[in-house]
């Protein structure tokens, strides 16, 4: 209902965690995963977290926007907002004022690779949202009457996100220059005319295919253990039966030979900015790829005030105001890695792409220094010790990457796997990614349409 | 040392079987005098501080508009025997979070860091207060980013719809000019300015500090004087006036966008007002609810017309707000426009059910504990209370202020508020005519 879409390029901070590495001197992490499986398929992790009598619970579906059918696309995102029009037991509309009525948050979003649902509540009202997400996991109705005007809301979403915003219209386009096959090419939120066409069956068909038990996730941080829970998870969640969900097939990339470069030019569009993304390996879909590396590389590269892109292009050179790098290693398929920047005022957009494929050709040649590589693997180990002070935050990273295809013991040896990157490898990984013919390169400018 | 320790624990009596939220605030007052709040938290090796100094960027001089805002970017840009990219580096060798922010009615800053590095980085906060250096490149640079900002603002139809609104209810007051400054403004700001800003508007006297973390009382009250003890006591400041926002116009700005964003508002109430908590209670009712307000019932799920509708208070210092706003197509504009007027006169003249009250307390009584299940939150509660001038017992008593309101104070807040006919409105894209109601 109220989702946010989620894009696949997202914050990179907001990683990962668990066990901390000696250089932080910590003795062991505070939230440690418990995890087991219903007979029905349903997995269970649990994040213990006892500061406040408060749980997270969330319910994770392995199905996105990367999963939707031809023709067909935001139905992803359009059965989320459906999935709070009711069931044989919660009238249209109730759903959200139950929660509220118990004092709960609650709300909803989608992905490429994932759609998800939670509540936050106090610990005594865990069963009663338990009860309620297994309900509508085997027993949504719907019908036109509310279907249709939730149907205008998403227009309406999508105006407010991408077409009133022209800086969200580019990034569509940049994507769908990026992936010529992959599903990746098309916005979450769906194209327009194809929106405008969704019907309640599409929206039901979608989730008897996708939802059920042995397609999901539940993921619940806060002031419970596995021991607690268990029983909880069986009597509302292990009655459901499972459906007998489908593999995820999805059209993989060719492999890119050619360069791709877009120019778009819109009246709204207050200042020029510049962007480029190459096709890198995920933690998912890593081949013989490096993503630990490419993690330590984007903030060595372009991570914060003190990177190579900021100190070059925004400090020394004064050719841009801003410089950013990040790298996208969550998705099931491909990853990306992103360079942006905007032009100081009176300096072009090419003497500021001029200035990065300057600084990249340094770590082409030159390398990163040991040093550099230090302090970045430092950064993120310190992201992922932050980002366990907040339990919803945890739940979230846990999802994402469960729902991707992968696991809990990959998060938990996250921060090793990050201590355990070298130089070497940085810049390895670095050859293997700055192909200029597996990259797309972004110019957005102001003006009048020609 | 005196060190006052006020220990409140809490239940919420009023849900039974709920599970009891203990929460012990402490009041630290250290050896020089400063005051702050701490919650002790030792499972988590973390430490965060919110601060904030009162004043804000409704003192910006009316030449140097933007000043608390660049000097907001500027105090972590250097400091001491340290440049900027030393300073970032420091920060970063030590994981460090430090940042400032300026708004309408305070200087903040937040630092949150690892138990291990806790005296560096209350160091390096107090060199970002004491001695900021405001180097010519720094200061060139975060005015080129500032200055693009404010380019940017001027074409995003959110900010277009706030800067018209604000400019509009406060043509004499400060808080009608934009915290960021104008371009012109912003670049007539120097270095000297910048110094003046941090001696005027530091001072111990101003100061507001809230932590929460693995750090006791007695660590954080040396700590206070050691980051916090060299500012004055008192700020040099000139103070502007309490003012009421003015009401009654509609103002269209003409965007090549599909979907027109509105703004709305009125005058709203101070946070020591009386009404302020029976407000609270009938905003959540008619907007603030998400997906359970009124205006989001009928605009949202019945009618399709809009992804979000909302209504907030908004208790700045010297005004009382009371604000909303909706996003539709152009075409349905005016439709949207009349239906939020529909909500807010139908509010006002025959007032909520007793349910919806029940149901808005419910609400608010039994979600208070959401906010409290990370130190990143605590910190940020403990001082937005101070700075609304809360007791150190609000934690204690806020439950039971709401679970007193009664219907009465709700509708008769409500027809003291709300205000359909005279709401100060601003559209932003290409809306269909829009007349004010006779």
């Amino acid at each position: 209902m109220g989702c946010s879409v989620l894009r696949l390029v997202r914050s990179l901070l907001v990683f990962l965690l668990m066990l901390l590495t000696p250089a932080l001197v910590m003795a062991r992490p505070w939230v440690q995963p418990e995890t087991f499986t219903l007979a029905n398929g349903l997995q269970v992790v649990v994040l213990p977290d006892h500061r406040a009598p408060v749980v997270t619970h969330m319910v994770w579906y392995r199905v996105g926007a990367a999963d939707e059918p031809a023709g067909k696309s935001g139905i992803a995102h359009f059965l989320e907002h459906l999935m709070f029009k009711g069931t044989g037991k919660i009238p249209p509309g109730q759903f959200s004022k139950i929660i509220a009525s118990i004092g709960g948050n609650d709300n909803a979003f989608t992905s490429y690779d994932f759609t998800a649902y939670f509540q936050r509540v106090a610990l005594d009202k865990l069963p009663q949202v338990m009860e309620m997400e297994a309900d509508r996991m085997a027993n949504l109705r719907l019908e036109d009457a509310v279907v249709l005007p939730e149907r205008d809301v998403i227009l309406e979403e999508r105006s407010s996100r991408t077409d009133n915003d022209p800086a969200a219209l580019f990034q569509e386009q940049m994507s769908a220059a990026q992936f010529l096959s992959h599903p990746y090419g098309r916005p979450v939120i769906g194209w327009r005319h194809e929106m405008e066409t969704l019907t309640t069956q599409d929206a039901l068909d979608h989730y008897r295919r996708h939802y059920g038990p042995d397609n999901a996730l539940l993921i619940i941080a806060g002031d419970i253990t596995a021991e607690k829970l268990r029983p909880l998870a069986e009597k509302y969640y292990g009655p459901l039966k499972g459906r007998g969900i489908p593999a995820r097939m999805r059209s993989q990339e060719p492999p890119q030979l050619a360069a791709r470069r877009l120019e778009m030019i819109d009246a709204r569009v207050p200042q020029p900015s510049w962007q480029r993304v190459y096709l890198a390996p995920s933690y998912g879909r890593r081949g013989d790829g490096d993503p630990h590396a490419l993690e330590v590389l984007s903030q060595i590269l372009g991570g914060g005030g003190a990177s190579r892109l900021y100190q070059a292009l925004v400090v020394e050179q004064g050719v841009a105001s801003t410089a950013a790098a990040g790298f996208q290693g969550g998705a099931m398929d491909d990853g990306e890695f992103a360079l942006q920047a905007v032009p100081r005022d009176g300096k072009t957009v090419a003497a500021l792409e001029l200035a990065i494929d300057s600084e990249l050709e340094k770590i082409l040649k030159g390398g990163v220094t040991a040093d550099e590589v230090t302090r970045a693997k430092r950064q993120l180990i310190a992201a992922a010790v932050y980002a366990q002070d907040s339990q919803q935050t945890m739940a979230q990273i846990f999802g994402e990457t469960l729902a991707a295809g992968r696991s809990i013991s990959e998060l938990v040896e996250w921060p090793d796997k990050i201590e355990a990157v070298t130089a070497e490898r940085v810049n390895k990984a670095a050859l293997a990614v700055f192909h200029p013919e597996r990259s797309v390169t972004g110019v957005l400018l102001p003006g009048k349409k020609s | 040392m005196r060190n006052i320790v006020a220990v409140i624990f809490y239940a919420v009596s009023l849900l039974i079987g709920r599970p009891a939220l203990a929460v012990e605030i402490q009041r630290v007052i250290s050896p020089g005098g400063i005051e702050a709040w701490l919650v002790e938290q030792h499972t988590i090796p973390l430490i965060a501080m919110d601060f904030a100094f009162r004043g804000g960027a409704k003192l910006d001089p009316e030449n140097k508009l933007g000043l608390a805002n660049l000097a907001s970017g500027l105090i972590d840009e250097g400091a001491g025997d340290l440049d900027s990219r030393a300073f970032q580096q420091r920060l970063e060798e030590l994981a460090i979070r430090l940042g400032f922010q300026a708004d309408l009615d305070a200087f903040r800053g937040g630092l949150q860091t690892l138990t291990e590095n806790r005296d560096e980085a209350f160091k390096l906060l107090r060199m970002a207060l004491t001695a900021p250096r405001f180097d010519a490149e720094p200061v060139s640079r975060v005015k080129a980013q500032i200055l693009a900002g404010i380019q940017q603002s001027a074409e995003n139809p959110d900010d277009v719809a706030a800067k018209a609104w604000f400019k509009a209810a406060f043509p004499q007051h400060p808080y009608g000019r934009p915290v960021e400054g104008e371009p012109q403004s912003v670049n007539q700001i120097s270095a000297l300015d910048l110094r003046a800003f941090t001696g005027k508007q530091f001072s111990r006297e101003r100061l507001v500090v809230g932590v929460t973390g693995d750090i006791d009382a007695k660590t954080l009250a040396n700590l206070l004087d050691a980051t916090f003890g060299a500012l004055p006591v008192r700020p040099r400041l000139q103070e502007s006036e309490a003012v009421t926002p003015i009401a009654g116009a509609v103002k269209v700005i003409e965007r090549d966008i599909p979907q027109t964003v509105m703004m709305f508002g009125m005058p709203g109430l101070l946070r020591n007002d009386p009404d302020f908590m029976p407000a609270f209670v009938m905003n959540y009712v008619l907007g603030g609810g998400g997906f359970n307000s009124r205006l989001m019932i009928e605009i949202r799920e019945k009618r399709g017309l809009a992804y979000s509708v909302y209504s907030y208070l908004m208790p700045l210092d010297q005004a009382g707000l009371f604000i909303g706003g909706v996003a539709t197509q152009n075409e349905r504009a005016t439709e949207t426009v009349s239906l939020v007027r529909l909500e807010l006169a139908r509010l006002r003249d025959e007032g909520m059910t007793q349910a919806e009250l029940d149901n808005a307390k419910t609400y608010l009584i039994g979600s208070f504990p959401l906010r409290f299940d990370s130190n990143a939150k605590i910190s940020e509660q403990l001082l937005g209370w101070q700075l609304e001038n809360l007791g150190i017992d609000y934690f204690n008593i806020r439950n039971d202020l709401i679970q007193a309101i009664t219907l009465d104070d709700v509708n008769r807040v409500a027809k003291r508020l709300l205000a359909p006919d005279t709401m100060l409105l601003v559209s932003v894209g290409k809306p269909q005519q829009q007349t004010p109601p006779k």
